[in-house]
């Protein structure tokens, strides 16, 4: 994957392209792309991949213009426009599905398919989501992982935050990251999706991790009653990172249709 | 100087294990531990306090916002503000303050102030805190990163309230409004003077700067630790070409003042262990929402005070003393102690809490009489060549009503 910028409306946008294929742009959730490097070159084994980084996120800049779900919704709208494709495959996980499913909703003719990937946007109040906001890095894994050890190595979740150096580093990173993705997710994740979910015309794919404890298979179901031609695909034995626990099985899921 | 006496109305029934059974102090804390019926008592009783202060020469009396907070009882510091208001006749009035962001519409803070001003004769000092990210995120659900665009927004609609003279439009990014015209309209024109709390935040340093207000550090880590920060505002007050009066800073410390240093141990420290140890027990994810604090501000090493490093874990009397989190002992060390502080920082208004913790009534009027009678007439001349900066205080009206003067009932009228 190659990383470079473009130019939008309001800021600069670093997003990783690589493959060859048909166009399919991909919104990363609240913690970046980091833990996805391996998804993204998995998926440009089939398509031509574009992932963005949203305004906070990596060399991303951050962007004061950028305030409610709207907002979010036109700047992916600026970015596709901006790299110049047509009629893309919209793919989200988390925060990034919530994200491509607003702009499947607002423009419903200009997708060629829409995957939601244990997607937010949606709240059941018998089912709250964690308060990401107010979790320490340390309790993240549990939420994140079906294996949590695993899954902490990786995320170096056990990092000593006592060093003042490294910790300010940490804080601004995530003031950035979680900064930018408070606009849409806090304090509850519901922008109001539900309500315009009934004008997504694209063939729809939802995919989640059996056992995802952020959002958890209960909105996959909540997705597809407001979807009803969604197609849903279980991954056994995966968290939230479903795309980092199980890449061969989300990608091959992603590109069975 | 001026000397305000500050209650931040901790509940004092939290349990001996509260630390062990509670994750936090604030946001989720255990409902269950309120009982209203005693608070009908505690209320009362901090109302009295308030008003024996008013009576021994502090210049104002203090009230300030929290949220869902156990040791805060002030959701509403205008409630609080207005009873003391009826009950008292000379004092200053400080609110500090009304979270503006939180209002909707703001002008509701620029109305109450204003019936405040009115009620009172013109004693209210007004204050605007951003407020914390317990309250201001956590319990009222602000978005943190559009949390200081919001405040702004919310002071420039309050600014033009109060100096504007007809009805106006506002259109703001979180208000419109087609009509503003306040009624009533604050005594003190065009506003009373205002106080605003930071926590560090260098754009709230020039905020104060820019507008001629009063910038306070309301930390309970005492002023050794303050010294970096207020250093910072001093350096950049001079950097903007501004005067360097002491009544633009204004910094809350715990007190208590007893006969003998050792006679101020044994009466304060089991309540300053409750503060310290129980009151302080806030859980760190809480203390500091991302996007709450702007990149600039941490870049500079300003983090929140509710979530130390080294936690605020079984901090002994002498840690306390030693590190300067309290001020305490005979009149003449805390004289002593009290004008190093002074000095030190730079400040011409103190915030003295001077109830602490589950601190009973007798405790509390003890030490503020003893702080009244002995130390702070000799600390009120420290600043002379500022005796005449009246900027950041309010100013009364010569002559005022006194609460309950109806006249005598009449057979006929």
């Amino acid at each position: 994957m190659e990383l470079k910028t473009i130019q939008t409306a309001h800021v600069p946008v670093q997003y990783y392209e690589g493959g060859q294929g048909q166009p399919l742009v991909y919104f990363h959730g609240a913690g970046g792309l980091d833990l996805e490097q391996g998804f993204l070159k998995a998926l440009a084994e089939k398509y031509h991949v574009y992932a963005p980084l949203l305004p906070g996120y990596g060399e991303s800049e951050e962007c004061a213009e950028l305030r409610d779900m709207l907002d979010f919704t036109l700047h992916g709208w600026d970015v596709v426009d901006a790299l110049g494709i047509k009629n893309p495959i919209l793919a989200g996980h988390s925060m990034g599905g919530m994200i491509a499913a607003e702009m499947a909703a607002i423009a419903p003719h200009d997708v060629s398919r829409l995957v939601l990937i244990a997607s937010a946007g949606l709240w059941l109040d018998d089912h709250p989501i964690p308060d990401l906001f107010s979790t320490m890095p340390f309790e993240l894994p549990k939420y994140l992982f079906h294996d949590e050890a695993a899954g902490a190595k990786a995320m170096g979740a056990n990092i000593e935050l006592t060093d003042p150096a490294f910790l300010q580093v940490f804080l601004v990173r995530n003031a950035r990251q979680l900064g930018a993705a408070g606009k849409i997710l806090f304090p509850i994740p519901d922008r109001g999706l539900r309500d315009r979910l009934y004008r997504i015309k694209a063939k729809t794919l939802l995919i989640w991790g059996e056992s995802d404890k952020l959002v958890p298979p209960v909105y996959a179901q909540a997705f597809q009653s407001a979807l009803p031609h969604a197609r849903l695909v279980m991954i056994k034995e995966a968290g939230h990172m479903v795309t980092f626990e199980k890449t061969g099985e989300v990608v091959s899921a992603l590109s069975a249709q | 100087m001026k000397f305000t006496w500050f209650n931040l109305m901790p509940w004092p029934h939290l349990p001996d294990d509260f630390r062990e059974k509670n994750r936090s102090v604030w946001v989720d804390i255990d409902s269950k531990l309120f009982d209203p019926e005693k608070s009908h008592e505690v209320y009362n009783t901090y109302f009295d306090l308030l008003e024996y202060a008013a009576t021994l020469g502090f210049d104002a009396i203090g009230a300030n916002e929290h949220h869902q907070n156990g040791y805060g009882l002030m959701p509403s510091p205008n409630l609080i503000a207005a009873g003391l208001a009826r009950r008292t006749e000379d004092v200053a009035l400080l609110v500090l303050g009304a979270s503006i962001a939180l209002y909707n519409p703001p002008i509701r803070v620029a109305e109450e102030f204003a019936m405040l001003d009115c009620i009172s004769g013109g004693r209210l000092i007004a204050g605007f805190p951003v407020g914390t990210s317990m309250d201001t995120n956590f319990c009222y659900g602000q978005i943190p990163a559009l949390t200081r665009e919001k405040y702004r927004e919310a002071h420039e609609l309050i600014m033009r309230a109060w100096h504007e003279r007809e009805p106006f439009a506002f259109n703001g990014r979180y208000t419109k409004l087609r009509y503003v015209n306040i009624w009533p309209r604050p005594i003190q024109q065009p506003h009373p003077p205002i106080h605003i709390p930071g926590g560090g935040s260098i754009e709230t340093y020039d905020f104060c700067i820019d507008n001629t207000y009063s910038y306070s550090y309301l930390s309970f880590t005492g002023y050794l630790r303050a010294k970096m920060l207020l250093q910072g505002y001093w350096e950049r007050v001079a950097a903007r070409n501004a005067d360097t009066s002491p009544h633009r800073a204004g910094f809350a410390q715990t007190i208590c003042v007893a006969d003998t240093d050792a006679e101020a141990e044994r009466l304060f420290a089991p309540h300053v262990n409750y503060f310290y140890n129980r009151c302080l027990h806030v859980y760190p994810g809480f203390a500091d929402a991302p996007g709450y604090r702007t990149i600039k501000t941490i870049q500079k090493g300003v983090l929140s005070q509710y979530a130390p490093l080294a936690g605020f874990d079984n901090l002994t009397w002498k840690d306390l003393i030693e590190g300067g989190h309290v001020i305490a002992g005979s009149p003449e060390t805390v004289r002593q102690r009290m004008e190093d502080l002074i000095k030190g920082l730079h400040v011409g208004n103190v915030f003295c809490l001077m109830h602490v913790g589950d601190m009973p009534a007798e405790k509390c009027m003890y030490s503020t009489k003893l702080f009244a009678e002995k130390v702070m007439p000799r600390l009120r001349n420290i600043f002379p060549e500022y005796a005449d900066d009246h900027r950041f205080w309010c100013k009364p009206m010569a002559k005022r009503v006194k609460a309950g003067s109806l006249p005598q009932m009449q057979e006929t009228v």
